[in-house]
């Protein structure tokens, strides 16, 4: 934390009382609101011993639903990545017009209803769509398959990669890059060379926000897949299917298991931020 | 130099083209991009907008017109609203008081708390929405406690309001911190010199100043409030006239096979979307602005 | 020849930034490109680097024309306005950059890059990153990156546009020392005219995207060829007058400069312009040329003294050496005149020298 210079000079001596208040109510919010919940549900899971926690993730049904995510987990990772930096590099550096607009497409993802995009994909990719039709004549499944929700978290989580990285490339600007042309290097490896290095903690960050979304999209992803046990069930899907049948203890445990890799992503992000930062 | 005329034009010609080729081949890898860019975002956002919308206009506007106003449909459309306002007006009051809570006083752990605060963000809306029906859910103790007061949380609506509040905590915070603390505190030592309180310092300087950031994470809380699924299924249920919200209606008429129902609604909140992404970005370019002025200023 | 410019056009939208411009530099010359912001002259490096196409015109390196060829192939070294240092690496490792891609030997580039680090004295500070170097230092390292390569021609912008007066100062001083040595072609870009005048063999004179002058400093100085120039270039004390019946008439006073040549001048508004160090201040009045003024300031200036005088209200700067005005002990509020020991006249309207010659002729300048 950057060291705030007159931090309480505005409140001084008569208002200290009102700064205590204001601390308290802030931090009893805090953890009421988001700390509370996450430790019931841990005191929940355990409260029965490690036992049923062990039994009910080892599954056939819930470790096909994490591998599930797994998988999707890092087609995002791969695409998304390549495909973020392309798009930062498209908006920094090149003028078209309706790049304004094509940058609103951009952020797009962020403000649309999980459940509406995952809708909008059944409509294009499905056996009727647009592009679905041509799929379902080459007898190639995307909607209800596993096309079809890699394409969803692949929507949801699109713009992370692009937004972190189009900030760091602005500021490092191009004289870098020409000093590596002057030297002999070409446009490929002055790339690798000069331009990831200096984005590398932008582009870490984002890729760190895509993990979380993509382990956690519900949503798009459920309205694409169908659910369909065994096959088309992420672990937030799995989550959901033991929740609705009644199955406490494999929700939960499937749960913490969610949470505490959220809090491990969570440990990353902070560490990657502070790396960009600097 | 006279015989030499010949032979340099031709070179210069050649030049020429050769000039031609090299920017057409400078250009080509920036073509490259910009075509796998258009692919990228046609394929993913564009063309399902599309397909989307005119899916929708398919039947005509009456016909989209009678989904939209059902009474099922109109109710779910309100309550999310409803619900969406009532989490943005509280979130943007204790957003604002954490924010300067943890950028101008110390406290012990104050460092972990700031850390946690992404934590919303990180953890699956699922997740978020099983822990808040174990602490909430009639079952649970804190559930059956506010039972015996008639006070229901969980599947009523404000198991949907408290689910909002979790996932769109981080928004407000995190937008108004980085304006906080870069804020000049020198602007409040001179309202302090000029005479003014307190009270005055505060909604005549401070908050005209972080106004452009608080209504961008409040546009931002909203976005996320009327498109928010995942933990409101699992908290408030799908009860008609009761708990269900816009998403998890259109994710019913899906579930039951009804496309045509479910086009309406998606179609109001397709649009929510993009007036609040033209609203942000009017936002970020007044307070560009206003920046701009006051340091011509 | 090392580098022929020959008629290089380059438009942005519709700006101009480099309007036909031609110059050559000799093997070993060190140029000046010397103008105000703006005026197109770090394009015209960027252009020589290949940095940027040129609309038209032509761009040879010791007799090659080089101008579609891209900066990667053209082997020149570039030092830039901000350095842009590799900021992911250390000195060293950006002295070994350019050196590393044309994939020399480990034991020959460890060797280049100890003796480049010898000679921009930055020893025990190889392993440094460029954020903990100071501005100097980093310069420095730009200077040894972009020498690394060995390349034909040393293209610099804004050197030392960046830096304090005093590392400025030094810096420009072992550039000047390394030229001697070394005898590198060399160009570099800058605004200041000081810097300009101190370092380089050539000064290339830059306005609006056209070449306004070329010359060694002191032809620049001494003979401008534009009003523009002589402006620019050191002080000056500008006054419009009009010659008419073979005088020149300073305006809006009743002072005259007497054409004493046989020759006649060309009738018309003009320019006149005086150097501050080409007024002598007598006493009394001992040629009929010479004009009254009121001394009104005398600044010491450590070297020298600086006189405001006033010459029917315009403002007159005169420069005095120490020993002068010990002899004459000038007062302020004192009556006195001066002499105009030379002085150029320019046209007014086009700005361009227009008596030079026949002044020369007549005695009135060397």
């Amino acid at each position: 934390m950057k060291e705030q210079p007159g931090q309480i000079r505005i409140f001084r001596k008569k208002h200290y009382l009102g700064k205590y208040i204001l601390i308290t109510l802030v931090v009893a919010w805090f953890l009421v609101l988001t700390m509370l919940p996450v430790y019931g549900v841990i005191e929940g899971t355990f409260k029965n011993g490690w036992h049923i926690f062990i039994t009910s993730l080892v599954t056939p049904a819930s470790k096909h639903a994490f591998l599930l995510t797994f998988w999707i987990t890092v087609g995002t990772i791969i695409l998304n990545t390549v495909f973020g930096v392309i798009l930062a590099i498209v908006l920094v550096k090149q003028k078209f017009k309706g790049k304004l607009l094509f940058e609103g497409f951009v952020d797009l993802p962020f403000a649309v209803s999980p459940v509406v995009a995952g809708f909008m994909f059944i409509v294009l990719f499905g056996p009727k769509g647009w592009i679905g039709n041509w799929f379902e004549m080459h007898q190639i499944k995307i909607v209800y398959a596993f096309p079809g929700m890699m394409i969803a978290t692949l929507f949801v989580t699109l713009p992370f990669v692009a937004r972190e990285v189009i900030p760091v490339l602005r500021e490092f600007g191009l004289q870098q890059e020409e000093a590596a042309y002057i030297l002999g290097a070409s446009k490929w490896q002055t790339f690798w060379k000069v331009t990831v290095p200096s984005i590398k903690w932008g582009l870490a960050y984002g890729v760190t926000l895509t993990i979380a979304r993509s382990i956690g999209e519900f949503g798009a992803v459920l309205v694409v897949s169908g659910s369909i046990i065994n096959k088309t069930q992420t672990a937030t899907l799995h989550i959901h299917q033991e929740f609705t049948d009644f199955n406490y203890a494999g929700a939960f445990s499937a749960a913490v298991v969610l949470a505490v890799s959220s809090f491990l992503i969570l440990t990353m992000m902070q560490f990657v931020y502070k790396r960009k930062r600097s | 130099m006279e015989p030499m005329a010949y032979g340099q034009r031709q070179w210069k010609n050649w030049v020429m083209k050769n000039r031609l080729l090299r920017y057409f081949s400078s250009q080509i890898d920036n073509l490259i991009l910009r075509s796998l860019s258009f692919f990228y975002i046609g394929i993913l956002i564009i063309l399902p907008i599309a397909a989307l919308i005119a899916k929708a206009f398919e039947g005509g506007m009456a016909s989209l017109w009678s989904n939209i106003v059902t009474p099922q449909a109109i109710y779910s459309l309100k309550l999310t609203f409803i619900t969406a306002v009532v989490m943005v007006i509280v979130n943007v009051v204790t957003g604002t008081a954490t924010a300067w809570v943890v950028v101008r006083y110390n406290f012990p752990l104050k460092n972990i708390m700031n850390s946690l605060i992404d934590l919303p963000f990180a953890i699956p809306t699922v997740v978020t929405g099983i822990m808040l029906v174990n602490l909430y859910g009639p079952n649970s103790i804190f559930g059956a406690w506010l039972g015996k007061y008639g006070i229901e949380i969980a599947f009523a609506r404000p198991g949907i309001i408290i689910a909002l509040l979790y996932v769109s905590f981080p928004f407000v915070v995190r937008t108004v911190q980085p304006v906080l603390q870069e804020m000049e505190q020198d602007m409040e030592e001179a309202a302090k010199t000029l005479g003014a309180s307190s009270f005055n310092i505060f909604f005549r300087i401070v908050l005209p100043t972080l106004l452009p950031a608080i209504l961008t994470g409040a546009a931002l809380s909203f976005s996320r409030a009327i498109g928010e699924f995942g933990s409101i299924a699992i908290i408030a249920g799908n009860i008609p006239f009761k708990t269900q919200v816009a998403s998890v209606y259109i994710y019913g008429e899906l579930e039951s096979y009804n496309q045509q129902g479910a086009l309406g609604l998606s179609v109001v909140l397709l649009l929510c979307s993009f007036i609040i992404l033209v609203l942000l970005n009017l936002i970020q370019i007044w307070s560009r602005k206003h920046e701009g002025t006051a340091r011509s200023n | 020849m090392a580098i022929l410019v020959k008629d290089i056009f380059k438009k942005f939208g519709d700006f101009v930034a480099v309007d036909h411009v031609s110059f050559e530099v000799q093997e070993g010359e060190l140029v000046a490109l010397l103008g105000p912001s703006g005026c197109g002259k770090s394009t015209i490096l960027r252009i020589i680097a290949g940095l940027e196409t040129p609309d038209s015109g032509e761009i040879y390196l010791t007799g090659k024309q080089v101008t579609t060829l891209s900066p990667q192939k053209r082997k020149v070294g570039f030092v830039f306005q901000h350095y842009a240092l590799f900021k992911h690496m250390t000195a060293e490792k950006n002295i070994a950059f350019g050196m590393e891609i044309q994939k020399k030997s480990k034991a020959e580039i460890q060797e280049k890059v100890h003796a480049l680090i010898d000679l921009v004295k930055l020893q025990g500070y190889e392993k440094h990153y460029p954020d903990q170097l100071s501005g100097g230092q980093r310069q420095r390292v730009a200077l040894a990156r972009a020498l690394a390569t060995e390349p034909k021609v040393l293209l610099l912008d804004e050197p030392f546009g960046a830096l304090d007066a005093k590392v400025r100062d030094n810096l420009a001083q072992w550039l000047r020392d390394f030229h001697q040595k070394s005898k590198v072609t060399a160009i570099f870009v800058t605004h200041d005219q000081n810097e300009a005048i101190e370092i380089s063999d050539k000064i290339i004179v830059i306005r609006q995207g056209k070449v306004e002058q070329v010359g060694s400093a002191r032809e620049v100085y001494e003979y401008p060829r534009s009003k523009f120039v002589a402006s620019f270039i050191g002080q000056v004390n500008v006054m419009d007058a009009v010659i008419s019946q073979n005088r020149i008439q300073i305006k809006d006073t009743d002072h005259v400069v007497e054409n004493t040549s046989n020759d006649s001048l060309d009738e018309g508004d003009v320019v006149l312009l005086v150097r501050p160090e080409e007024i002598m201040l007598t006493p009394e009045k001992q040629q009929p040329n010479d004009l009254p003024i009121l001394i009104r300031q005398i600044h010491y200036r450590g070297s020298h003294y600086e006189i405001d005088c006033e010459l029917n209200g315009l403002n007159i700067k005169v420069i005095e050496n120490k020993v002068d005005l010990n002899k004459e002990q000038w007062r302020e509020n004192q009556q006195a005149h001066m002499h105009f020991k030379s002085f150029r006249i320019f046209d007014a309207e086009e700005g361009h020298e227009r008596v030079h010659e026949k002044l020369k002729e007549a005695g009135y300048i060397e």
